[in-house]
């Protein structure tokens, strides 16, 4: 199958394959290690032993991803080079820079505190543990910060020149650190980042609850992931609605693919579902809501937007994989916010925390944020196509003079590295789950209250 | 727009920092590979489970010096980082993915129950032992040159693999057992220690063999290395290095000896740093040996003086606090993992 390919299409399913896979980490470390930063300070201000014991358990499962997301980072550091040479030589003056500073503010930061939040706790006092735990939360969004600027650089360039080899050349740092989608787009994945954390806190602490298994634990950690889930999806979707009049703007070719717009429209109607056919120049099996297009990206129910066949076809991205991940990543945004409301009307009738159904569906909407963050990935990335530097440099041009068999094993090796580590991985952050925290105090003198003791799966397994 | 490069070199300025981070990596990723390499060899598990304890808190901190030389490449000498990692397509990816293996099977082992654990010792083994066979054969790889025309690589996929590749990379698989051990020794104990000093005897034997190798090796094959070593002036203080290496040898050895626990680590820390200068000494003034000077592949002078304030600033910062974390897990190593 792979015969077929040519190296540069290899390279880049590489590409995503490797960076989709790396994002999954540290989407999720981002908001936990801000949350465990909050329930240490919790514990210090209350000294209540609860909040030490979700800290002790949720620190382990931080562990496990931070450790493969620090792996998988290191070979992201080296994938610019080893197939994307041209793109790394012309563009290095400006998103070098960009990433050093990622590796200097930030990854050495998350990498030494980390030793200490871990295996620090009898080493060193518990304000300076605390201490260590904020630093390794801000290293997750320092590098957060660097890593969405050099990205936004590539899909919205500015404050460069290009010599006449193809070269970039920086001529205004502060335009190129903050282009023009980066502020959108920063904030969009570091809500993201905060969403997808809560949910899967919210789905495990749920499935405690049901299992009636460590309640007093679950509850701290449920009722901090449901304030998330309330209040985040609906700040969330005015980010995104934000970032897609930026996009508008900036990139009109793929938001014209984004919304499956063909022709050119005064008063564009909103798609929610359809069928791109590039062929054809058209979506068909449209659900249109008429106007609704141009309403929201300007105000103004008549105003025009761009359709796909008012660019030359070589300017094209590939229309319906972004046209369905976008809408994949805004149905999780619906789900989300469901979950909100449904949170505050149970929360209202006091039984956010015993009605099960709505555990269950917590359960089920536990890897929805990754979801969510993979689908806006190929969105956003898919929609920067036919360039790697927007309107500069094309992705054809951009890569190494590899050879097939070159790429096509590499290919297979990561596929098959990464598939057991990844499972693997899973693997033991279930088994934490399951087990558990451990209780450091003898607080309960009246055995298990009657109820019954649930076996752990982790056991079973 | 900042641009030092009225006052300052900035080529030069970036050369030394970017081989202060490979270094560094060296230096510290070097100790934790070696000890994966010897693990399985340990007497006792609980001897294992020290040795693991003594790198647990540093391995991330220790990786990130990779991406720091990586980034800082990119970064420093866009054109150098654009023809070795194609050049080097396949040792440097198979490097990556044993990390990978031996990254994640240091938290999966503290997780798994006793088969599991069985299960990523191994991998922790065979991932630290071929990430550091491949780290030498890109270093051989390297040091006997790459085909370069106009800005891009030219030469075939494996170009890199060959007897003197092949060399380097058992050679550096002896100097990590060395740098390891020597660590064992220092963070260790009773059993553990006393078998830690028979392996730094035994690896001391192959470093020093190895590395008598490579600089009769390189000379003889590349004439311009010969004139920079065996020419008369420079030839009275290179000679300094092996003199020192020889001297570093003696520490080592009458450091297990004597049970001076320190005496042997820091003595193979110089080994390296003595090891890396001949290196330089001998491809210098190339970043891709025999092809583009590091002055040629510089990046814009604008972005080599925006990074260097980065540096500057931040960089003493890291160490300082890579110090203190060394400081607060300073002393002999345990067998509990506390988290």
């Amino acid at each position: 199958m792979l015969e077929a390919l040519d190296p540069v299409l290899l390279s880049r399913i590489q590409f995503g394959f490797v960076v989709a896979f790396h994002i999954i980490f540290p989407a999720f470390t981002i908001g936990l290690a801000s949350w465990l930063a909050l329930m240490e300070y919790m514990w210090l201000r209350t000294n209540k032993p609860v909040y030490k014991e979700v800290y002790l358990h949720w620190v382990k499962i931080f562990a496990v991803a931070f450790g493969m997301g620090v792996v998988s980072g290191v070979v992201m550091s080296y994938q610019f080079g080893t197939n994307w040479a041209v793109f790394s030589h012309k563009a290095g003056n400006v998103l070098g820079p960009l990433l050093a500073y990622e590796v200097l503010t930030a990854f050495f930061l998350e990498a030494s505190f980390l030793g200490i939040m871990l295996f620090g706790w009898n080493k060193v006092g518990p304000r300076l543990h605390f201490l260590s735990t904020c630093l390794v939360a801000f290293g997750t969004l320092f590098s957060a910060f660097w890593i969405l600027s050099a990205n936004s650089w590539m899909q919205t360039p500015a404050g460069f020149m290009v010599d006449p080899e193809g070269v970039f050349y920086p001529t205004n740092w502060f335009e190129i650190v903050f282009n023009p989608s980066f502020p959108y787009r920063f904030v969009h994945m570091v809500l993201a980042a905060y969403l997808t954390t809560a949910f899967v806190v919210g789905g495990f602490s749920a499935w405690a609850l049901l299992k009636k298994q460590s309640v007093k634990h679950a509850r701290v950690a449920f009722g901090c992931a449901m304030i998330i889930a309330v209040s985040l999806p609906f700040l969330q979707s005015i980010a995104g609605h934000a970032s897609g009049i930026n996009t508008y703007h900036h990139q009109p070719a793929k938001l014209a693919a984004m919304e499956g717009l063909f022709e050119t429209e005064k008063g564009a109607g909103l798609h929610l579902f359809g069928i791109p056919n590039e062929k054809l120049g058209k979506t068909e099996y449209p659900v249109v809501i008429p106007d609704g297009l141009s309403l929201i990206l300007t105000g103004d129910p008549k105003a025009e937007v761009k359709g796909l066949n008012d660019f030359p076809r070589e300017e094209w991205p590939p229309s319906a994989p972004i046209f369905f991940s976008f809408r994949i990543m805004v149905g999780v945004a619906v789900l989300m916010m469901i979950t909100g409301v449904w949170a505050i009307v149970l929360h209202f009738k006091k039984t956010l925390f015993e009605n099960k159904l709505f555990h269950r569906w917590c359960v089920l909407m536990t890897p929805m944020g990754f979801v969510g963050i993979i689908s806006g990935w190929i969105t956003t990335e898919v929609g920067r196509q036919p360039y790697v530097v927007y309107n500069h440099l094309r992705t054809m041009d951009a890569a190494s003079a590899l050879t097939h068999t070159q790429v096509s094993i590499s290919l297979l090796m990561f596929i098959v590295v990464y598939t057991i580590v990844f499972s693997a991985g899973i693997y033991y952050i279930l088994r934490l789950v399951m087990k558990g925290p451990k209780e450091t105090e003898p607080t309960d003198t009246y055995g298990t209250h009657g109820l019954k003791k649930v076996p752990n799966l982790g056991d079973v397994l | 727009m900042i641009d030092f490069s009225p006052y300052i070199n900035l080529p030069l300025v970036w050369g030394v920092i970017i081989a202060f981070a490979v270094m560094m990596y060296v230096f510290l990723d070097g100790f934790d590979l070696g000890v994966g390499i010897i693990f399985p060899f340990a007497p006792s598990e609980d001897c294992r489970d020290k040795m693991i304890s003594s790198i647990a808190p540093f391995w991330d901190g220790n990786e990130t010096w990779l991406v720091m030389g990586g980034g800082g490449l990119f970064a420093a000498f866009p054109l150098a980082y654009s023809v070795i990692l194609p050049a080097l397509y396949i040792p440097v990816l198979l490097m990556l993915l044993a990390l990978v293996f031996r990254g994640v099977s240091f938290e999966f082992r503290f997780k798994a129950g006793p088969k599991g654990r069985k299960m990523w010792d191994l991998a922790f083994h065979f991932g630290s032992l071929f990430a550091t066979f491949m780290q030498g054969m890109i270093l051989g790889g390297l040091v006997q040159g790459i085909n370069v025309s106009g800005k891009s690589f030219a030469g075939s996929d494996f170009d890199w693999l060959s007897a003197y590749s092949f060399m380097t990379g058992i050679g550096l698989v002896a100097g990590y057992v060395l740098l390891g051990s020597s660590w064992v020794f220092m963070k260790t104990e009773g059993a553990t220690q006393r078998w830690s000093k028979k392996v730094i005897r035994y690896s001391l034997i192959y470093v020093m063999f190895f590395m008598g190798l490579v600089s009769i090796w390189m000379p003889y094959t590349e004439p311009e290395v010969f004139t920079r070593w065996f020419s008369w002036p420079t030839i009275t203080y290179l000679m300094s290095i092996p003199v020192m290496v020889i001297a570093c040898a003696y520490f080592i050895n009458s450091g297990v000896k004597e049970m001076r626990d320190k005496e042997p680590f820091f003595a193979t820390l110089f080994l390296f740093f003595l090891g890396f200068v001949g290196l330089l000494v001998s491809i210098w003034p190339y970043i891709v040996p025999r092809a583009i000077t590091f002055a040629e592949a510089a990046a814009a002078p604008q972005s080599q003086s925006l990074m260097l304030i980065g540096v500057v600033i931040i960089v003493p910062v890291i160490l300082a606090y890579t110090g203190y974390s060394f400081y607060v897990f300073r002393g002999k190593s345990k067998a509990e993992n506390i988290y």
